[in-house]
Protein backbone atom coordinates (compact mmCIF):
# COMPACT_ATOMS: atom_id res chain seq x y z
CA UNK A 1 0.00 0.00 0.00
CA UNK A 2 1.04 3.53 -0.89
CA UNK A 3 1.91 5.52 2.00
CA UNK A 4 1.47 9.08 1.41
CA UNK A 5 0.90 12.06 4.54
CA UNK A 6 -1.97 13.40 5.29
CA UNK A 7 -2.76 16.74 4.17
CA UNK A 8 -4.76 18.06 7.01
CA UNK A 9 -1.90 16.63 9.47
CA UNK A 10 0.41 18.85 6.73
CA UNK A 11 -1.55 21.95 7.35
CA UNK A 12 -1.71 21.55 11.59
CA UNK A 13 1.40 23.20 11.52
CA UNK A 14 1.44 27.06 11.79
CA UNK A 15 4.82 27.68 9.77
CA UNK A 16 3.24 25.31 6.65
CA UNK A 17 0.54 27.52 6.53
CA UNK A 18 2.47 30.32 6.35
CA UNK A 19 4.90 28.61 3.96
CA UNK A 20 1.51 27.99 1.84
CA UNK A 21 0.31 31.29 1.86
CA UNK A 22 3.76 32.72 0.73
CA UNK A 23 3.57 30.51 -2.12
CA UNK A 24 -0.30 31.09 -3.17
CA UNK A 25 1.11 34.65 -4.35
CA UNK A 26 4.01 33.80 -6.16
CA UNK A 27 6.74 30.75 -6.57
CA UNK A 28 10.00 31.17 -4.59
CA UNK A 29 12.59 29.02 -4.10
CA UNK A 30 14.24 27.69 -0.69
CA UNK A 31 16.36 30.58 0.27
CA UNK A 32 13.57 32.99 -0.53
CA UNK A 33 11.04 31.25 1.28
CA UNK A 34 13.46 30.47 4.81
CA UNK A 35 14.37 34.32 4.86
CA UNK A 36 10.89 35.06 5.74
CA UNK A 37 10.82 33.09 8.73
CA UNK A 38 13.01 33.46 11.79
CA UNK A 39 13.33 29.27 11.93
CA UNK A 40 16.25 28.03 10.91
CA UNK A 41 16.76 27.55 7.11
CA UNK A 42 17.40 23.27 7.63
CA UNK A 43 13.78 23.10 9.51
CA UNK A 44 12.31 25.14 6.79
CA UNK A 45 13.97 22.66 4.47
CA UNK A 46 12.21 20.04 6.59
CA UNK A 47 8.74 21.89 6.23
CA UNK A 48 9.14 22.17 2.60
CA UNK A 49 9.94 18.13 2.05
CA UNK A 50 6.89 17.53 3.81
CA UNK A 51 4.88 19.63 2.55
CA UNK A 52 5.89 17.94 -1.59
CA UNK A 53 5.30 14.97 -0.02
CA UNK A 54 1.78 15.68 0.54
CA UNK A 55 1.66 17.24 -2.74
CA UNK A 56 0.74 20.52 -1.89
CA UNK A 57 4.16 21.50 -3.51
CA UNK A 58 5.45 20.78 -6.29
CA UNK A 59 9.10 21.69 -7.71
CA UNK A 60 10.54 23.30 -10.45
CA UNK A 61 14.15 23.34 -11.81
CA UNK A 62 15.01 26.68 -13.25
CA UNK A 63 18.63 27.14 -14.06
CA UNK A 64 20.20 26.24 -10.46
CA UNK A 65 17.79 27.37 -8.58
CA UNK A 66 14.56 24.84 -7.47
CA UNK A 67 11.40 26.85 -7.52
CA UNK A 68 8.55 26.05 -5.51
CA UNK A 69 4.60 26.23 -6.68
CA UNK A 70 1.24 25.86 -5.28
CA UNK A 71 -0.05 22.43 -6.61
CA UNK A 72 -3.78 23.87 -6.58
CA UNK A 73 -5.66 20.75 -7.58
CA UNK A 74 -4.33 19.26 -3.77
CA UNK A 75 -5.64 22.23 -1.90
CA UNK A 76 -9.06 21.51 -3.11
CA UNK A 77 -8.55 18.45 -0.96
CA UNK A 78 -8.09 20.69 2.14
CA UNK A 79 -11.31 22.58 1.44
CA UNK A 80 -13.47 19.62 0.79
CA UNK A 81 -15.98 20.51 3.49
CA UNK A 82 -17.09 17.39 4.55
CA UNK A 83 -13.81 16.57 6.11
CA UNK A 84 -14.67 19.26 9.17
CA UNK A 85 -18.03 17.71 9.27
CA UNK A 86 -16.91 13.96 9.33
CA UNK A 87 -14.13 14.94 11.94
CA UNK A 88 -16.44 16.26 14.53
CA UNK A 89 -18.36 13.16 14.26
CA UNK A 90 -15.14 10.80 14.55
CA UNK A 91 -14.30 12.96 17.95
CA UNK A 92 -18.30 12.35 19.37
CA UNK A 93 -17.88 9.06 18.38
CA UNK A 94 -14.17 8.45 20.02
CA UNK A 95 -16.26 9.94 23.18
CA UNK A 96 -19.17 7.55 23.10
CA UNK A 97 -16.63 4.40 22.74
CA UNK A 98 -14.79 5.97 26.01
CA UNK A 99 -17.77 6.78 27.72
CA UNK A 100 -18.90 3.51 27.45
CA UNK A 101 -16.14 1.53 27.99
CA UNK A 102 -15.70 3.02 31.31
CA UNK A 103 -19.65 2.63 32.12
CA UNK A 104 -20.87 0.59 34.58
CA UNK A 105 -24.25 -0.87 35.36
CA UNK A 106 -25.97 0.84 38.30
CA UNK A 107 -26.88 -2.58 39.24
CA UNK B 1 -4.64 6.72 8.07
CA UNK B 2 -7.66 4.74 9.46
CA UNK B 3 -10.85 6.62 9.39
CA UNK B 4 -13.60 5.23 11.84
CA UNK B 5 -16.38 7.53 10.51
CA UNK B 6 -17.24 7.37 7.66
CA UNK B 7 -19.65 10.07 6.22
CA UNK B 8 -21.29 9.69 2.63
CA UNK B 9 -22.99 12.88 0.76
CA UNK B 10 -24.02 11.68 -2.70
CA UNK B 11 -24.33 14.97 -4.75
CA UNK B 12 -27.92 16.57 -5.78
CA UNK B 13 -29.24 14.55 -2.98
CA UNK B 14 -31.08 15.17 0.33
CA UNK B 15 -29.48 12.30 2.32
CA UNK B 16 -26.24 11.73 3.84
CA UNK B 17 -25.02 8.41 5.76
CA UNK B 18 -22.59 8.41 8.67
CA UNK B 19 -21.41 5.10 9.37
CA UNK B 20 -18.84 3.95 12.57
CA UNK B 21 -17.68 0.82 13.90
CA UNK B 22 -17.25 0.30 17.48
CA UNK B 23 -15.28 -1.76 20.02
CA UNK B 24 -18.56 -1.95 21.72
CA UNK B 25 -21.64 -4.19 22.00
CA UNK B 26 -24.94 -3.28 20.59
CA UNK B 27 -26.57 -2.62 23.86
CA UNK B 28 -23.83 -0.47 25.67
CA UNK B 29 -23.97 1.18 21.80
CA UNK B 30 -27.72 1.86 21.75
CA UNK B 31 -27.76 2.86 25.78
CA UNK B 32 -25.42 5.60 24.94
CA UNK B 33 -28.05 7.15 22.90
CA UNK B 34 -30.81 6.45 25.25
CA UNK B 35 -29.59 7.19 29.07
CA UNK B 36 -29.74 10.85 29.08
CA UNK B 37 -26.38 11.45 31.06
CA UNK B 38 -24.94 9.20 28.98
CA UNK B 39 -26.06 11.19 26.04
CA UNK B 40 -24.62 14.66 28.09
CA UNK B 41 -21.19 12.94 28.34
CA UNK B 42 -20.45 12.12 25.08
CA UNK B 43 -22.25 14.76 23.12
CA UNK B 44 -20.72 17.31 25.37
CA UNK B 45 -23.73 19.00 26.04
CA UNK B 46 -26.74 19.59 28.79
CA UNK B 47 -30.28 17.05 28.54
CA UNK B 48 -32.77 18.90 29.37
CA UNK B 49 -35.45 16.08 28.81
CA UNK B 50 -35.15 12.78 26.66
CA UNK B 51 -37.77 10.48 27.12
CA UNK B 52 -36.25 7.43 24.86
CA UNK B 53 -39.75 6.16 23.74
CA UNK B 54 -42.53 6.05 20.93
CA UNK B 55 -43.72 9.63 20.95
CA UNK B 56 -41.28 10.97 23.12
CA UNK B 57 -38.78 13.70 22.89
CA UNK B 58 -35.65 15.15 23.84
CA UNK B 59 -33.96 18.68 24.18
CA UNK B 60 -30.56 19.66 24.84
CA UNK B 61 -28.73 22.45 25.58
CA UNK B 62 -25.77 23.06 24.52
CA UNK B 63 -23.20 25.77 25.05
CA UNK B 64 -20.10 26.74 22.88
CA UNK B 65 -16.49 27.71 23.94
CA UNK B 66 -17.81 31.17 23.55
CA UNK B 67 -20.35 30.63 26.37
CA UNK B 68 -23.39 30.87 23.47
CA UNK B 69 -26.27 28.80 24.13
CA UNK B 70 -27.85 26.57 21.15
CA UNK B 71 -31.08 24.55 22.13
CA UNK B 72 -31.78 21.51 20.12
CA UNK B 73 -34.79 19.31 20.20
CA UNK B 74 -36.39 16.52 18.30
CA UNK B 75 -39.64 13.85 18.91
CA UNK B 76 -38.87 9.77 18.67
CA UNK B 77 -41.29 8.64 16.32
CA UNK B 78 -40.17 4.96 16.55
CA UNK B 79 -37.63 2.77 19.30
CA UNK B 80 -36.91 -0.74 19.10
CA UNK B 81 -33.89 -1.80 21.50
CA UNK B 82 -30.34 -2.69 20.20
CA UNK B 83 -31.84 -2.01 16.87
CA UNK B 84 -33.65 1.61 15.73
CA UNK B 85 -34.49 4.89 16.45
CA UNK B 86 -35.88 6.70 14.24
CA UNK B 87 -37.01 10.92 15.82
CA UNK B 88 -36.26 14.25 13.92
CA UNK B 89 -33.75 16.42 15.29
CA UNK B 90 -34.12 20.64 15.37
CA UNK B 91 -31.82 23.37 15.91
CA UNK B 92 -33.99 26.09 17.85
CA UNK B 93 -33.84 29.45 16.60
CA UNK B 94 -31.72 28.81 13.37
CA UNK B 95 -33.78 28.73 9.72
CA UNK B 96 -32.65 25.32 9.33
CA UNK B 97 -35.76 22.83 8.88
CA UNK B 98 -36.39 19.71 10.76
CA UNK B 99 -34.12 17.01 9.75
CA UNK B 100 -34.89 13.03 9.93
CA UNK B 101 -32.33 10.87 11.65
CA UNK B 102 -32.56 7.04 11.26
CA UNK B 103 -30.36 5.08 13.60
CA UNK B 104 -29.62 1.69 13.07
CA UNK B 105 -27.91 -0.22 15.56
CA UNK B 106 -26.38 -3.62 14.19
CA UNK B 107 -23.95 -6.13 16.69
CA UNK B 108 -20.76 -7.13 14.68
CA UNK B 109 -19.59 -9.79 16.87
CA UNK B 110 -20.19 -10.06 20.62
CA UNK B 111 -17.95 -6.90 21.37
CA UNK B 112 -18.45 -5.19 17.95
CA UNK B 113 -21.42 -2.80 17.01
CA UNK B 114 -21.76 -0.88 14.10
CA UNK B 115 -23.57 2.42 13.52
CA UNK B 116 -25.34 3.52 10.55
CA UNK B 117 -27.46 7.24 10.47
CA UNK B 118 -29.12 8.29 7.86
CA UNK B 119 -30.33 11.94 7.95
CA UNK B 120 -32.75 13.02 5.71
CA UNK B 121 -32.81 17.03 4.87
CA UNK B 122 -35.92 19.08 3.68
CA UNK B 123 -33.45 20.12 0.45
CA UNK B 124 -30.15 19.51 -1.18
CA UNK B 125 -29.33 23.68 -0.47
CA UNK B 126 -30.20 22.78 3.04
CA UNK B 127 -28.23 19.67 3.81
CA UNK B 128 -24.99 21.30 2.12
CA UNK B 129 -25.43 24.18 4.38
CA UNK B 130 -25.43 21.93 7.47
CA UNK B 131 -22.78 19.88 6.26
CA UNK B 132 -20.50 22.97 5.68
CA UNK B 133 -21.36 24.18 9.33
CA UNK B 134 -18.02 22.91 10.93
CA UNK B 135 -16.20 23.46 7.77
CA UNK B 136 -17.02 27.29 7.98
CA UNK B 137 -16.38 27.09 11.73
CA UNK B 138 -13.13 25.91 11.32
CA UNK B 139 -12.24 27.60 8.20
CA UNK B 140 -12.84 30.71 10.43
CA UNK B 141 -10.11 29.53 12.94
CA UNK B 142 -7.34 28.83 10.66
CA UNK B 143 -7.98 32.21 9.01
CA UNK B 144 -7.65 34.20 12.54
CA UNK B 145 -4.54 31.79 12.88
CA UNK B 146 -3.02 32.72 9.34
CA UNK B 147 -3.78 36.33 9.80
CA UNK B 148 -1.51 36.22 12.86
CA UNK B 149 0.86 34.89 11.73
CA UNK B 150 1.36 36.77 8.30
CA UNK B 151 0.80 39.82 10.98
CA UNK B 152 4.13 38.48 13.07
CA UNK B 153 6.17 38.36 9.54
CA UNK B 154 5.07 41.48 8.31
CA UNK B 155 6.70 42.82 11.77
CA UNK B 156 9.99 40.97 11.62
Amino acid sequence: MKTRRDVFQAIADPTRRAILLLIAAQSMTAGAIASNFDTARPTISKHLQILTECDLLTQEQSGREVHYHLNVDNMKEVADFLEPFRKMWEERFDNLEQVMKAYKPKN
Amino acid sequence: MEQKTKVTAEDGKQEIFIKRAFDLPVDLLFKAYVEPELVAQWMGTKVVKLDAKRHGSYQFETTDPMGNKHFFNGTIHEIEPNAKITRTFEMDNTSFPVQLEFIDFAALSESTSKLTIQIIFKSVDGRDNMLKLPFAYGLNMAHNRLEEIVQKIKMK
